[in-house]
């Protein structure tokens, strides 16, 4: 019962609900940046949301069966096929043995998601899998390493997985480039017309972008703090060095860090991100708390 | 202390204790954080405790914005200072040595203490440390004496041996792995930081105290050190 790798990409890596409750000690979260696709893909068969599955980075990956079974990917279409059979993201399916699955090039977002039954198996380190490639930690092997060629995936449900269909009307985070923030944090220290600017700008994805932020361009933001006292940093904070450009961090950022934030992204917003390559263009859109607060309650209701 | 609590994101609310970084400030930071635990009980996802604050990332399907702060505000009524000996303390032994710490020479000749002053400096103070963050088990310690503070290197090497002693502004710390790093290097310790065998994965927590202890290269390479000179990194 596995999957050989026999192209491992650019980066492909375990990634699980997350490393939570480990920040005090310097230790990042991990865990799949599109995270509402990562969950999907679960759902697809029948899985814990918080199981662990592949993440798969702008393609040229594949990987053979070795059994018989059922697989789902969610997330970016990066030109996957079972041999020569296209698969359109967002749906399970069945795997004979000696099959290839193949993920080419990105046609339309950044990550997709394989899940696999029960999701694939990893011993966890800190109570996670989520692969973090900078802290030596998690992944097949425990010390943080993405997956190579050679690598057996091993998936812990037997034949029970149970295939099911996205609902209908399901909003998949590669559909929008309008990024919802709630503000907070050092915003009030940002000069008037940077807020403007903020809001009312187009921004591109810079090539500098991994799994501990991305950065944008555009309008220069001046705050009138150049910095700070290090301070705790959540998921999707929008950071603004000297230079002005914002950096928005994502699940491997450092835990605690010293520039000045408009305020974060919220989690849909941050999985949305997440699909957008280099140059994409994009607008920030500030949204009250309560509503926000309430937007996510919804999206995770849609997995109970 | 005017406690004030500040929203950061959807699901984390700052609280923010302190403006100053202050070796004082560290009994009611502990305190603060213990109070906090207890209010959220399992409603709490991560804290993330720094020099002056505490991020609070809580459980958004069990509380929400309101309910949060009311735990907040509970956890601070009444807050006492932890008590001193509750911290615990670690003597760490270092190596300090040029051939490990690139700019112990150059601190020495700048400061007017020369190396065994700067080495004598350094290790006759109990730290604190301030928080952990920029990797696991990195630990910010301070303060430093005033003489010994050094601003980060203007270019950040692109790799750090694991051990390296490190002195950044008045604050100093321990690479508890091979990582990219701006700040002095004035020795190197033998001492495992993070580690899954440790009990709790990392060897000191924030609050603790710490006090480095200088030994000779033999002893160095006994506790199990790696003595290979450091080398710049040209990639």
């Amino acid at each position: 019962m596995s999957l050989l790798i026999e192209r491992a990409g650019a980066l492909a890596s375990l990634q699980d609900g997350g490393r939570m409750g480990v920040r005090h000690l310097g230790v990042t979260q991990g865990g799949p940046v599109d995270w509402v696709s990562h969950n999907w893909a679960n759902w697809l068969l029948g899985n814990p949301v918080q199981a662990a599955t592949v993440e798969i980075t702008l393609g040229n990956f594949s990987l053979r069966a070795q059994t018989d079974t059922c697989l789902a990917i969610c997330g970016a279409d990066l030109g996957a096929a079972l041999d020569d059979e296209a698969i359109a993201p967002g749906r399970s399916f069945e795997v004979r043995k000696g099959q290839l699955l193949t993920f080419t090039h990105p046609k339309r977002g950044v990550r997709a998601y394989l899940a696999a039954p029960g999701g694939f198996q990893a011993t966890p380190v800190l109570g996670s899998c989520a692969t973090v490639r900078r802290e030596q930690l998690g992944g097949l092997t425990g010390d943080g390493q993405a997956l190579t060629e050679g690598n057996r995936l091993h998936w812990l449900g037997g034949a029970s997985a149970t295939p099911r269909e996205l609902p209908a009307q399901t909003v998949t985070p590669l559909s929008s480039p309008s990024l919802a923030v709630v503000l907070g944090a050092q915003f009030g220290d940002f000069s008037g017309q940077s807020l403007f600017d903020a809001f009312n700008s187009d921004w591109t994805v810079d090539q500098r972008a991994d799994r501990m932020g991305v950065r944008l361009r555009g309008p220069v933001l001046q705050s009138a703090r150049s910095s700070m006292i290090s301070e705790g940093v959540p998921l999707g904070a929008i950071q603004v060095p000297a230079d002005g450009q914002p950096i928005i961090l994502l699940n491997d950022r450092q835990t605690i860090g010293g520039y000045p934030r408009l305020g974060a992204l919220t989690p849909a917003a941050v999985a949305q991100l997440a699909q957008c390559l280099p140059g994409t263009s994009l607008r920030l859109k500030p949204i009250a708390l309560e509503a926000a607060q309430r937007a996510h309650r919804e999206l995770l209701a849609q997995w109970r | 202390m005017k406690p004030r609590i500040e929203v950061v994101g959807v699901d984390s609310l700052l609280l923010r204790l302190f403006d100053q970084i202050d070796e004082d400030n560290m009994p009611w930071m502990l305190a603060a954080t213990q109070r906090v635990r207890d209010a959220f009980g399992t409603a709490l996802t991560d804290l993330v405790p720094s020099y002056t604050t505490l991020l609070v990332h809580y459980d958004l399907t069990r509380l929400n914005d309101q309910q949060a702060r009311q735990h907040l505000h509970q956890a601070l009524e009444g807050l006492q200072p932890a008590a001193a000996e509750s911290a615990r303390q670690h003597d760490i032994p270092v190596w300090y040595d040029p051939s490990v710490g690139p700019e112990l020479q150059a601190l020495g000749e700048r400061s007017g203490l020369g190396v065994a002053g700067v080495i004598e400096q350094h290790s006759a103070h109990i730290y604190q440390v301030f928080a952990l963050g920029f990797a696991p088990g990195f630990a910010f310690l301070g303060l430093v004496d005033e003489r010994l503070a050094s601003p980060r290197l203007a270019t950040p090497r692109k790799q750090v041996p694991a051990g390296s002693l490190g002195i950044a502004d008045r604050q100093t710390a321990i690479y508890p792995l091979v990582s990219p790093g701006g700040w002095n290097l004035i020795g190197r310790s033998p001492v495992r930081l993070f580690d899954r065998e440790l009990d709790g994965y990392s060897l000191w927590q924030p609050g603790d105290r710490v006090r480095f202890v200088p030994i000779e290269r033999a002893e160095f390479v006994r506790l199990g050190g790696d003595d290979s000179p450091f080398e710049e990194t040209t990639a």
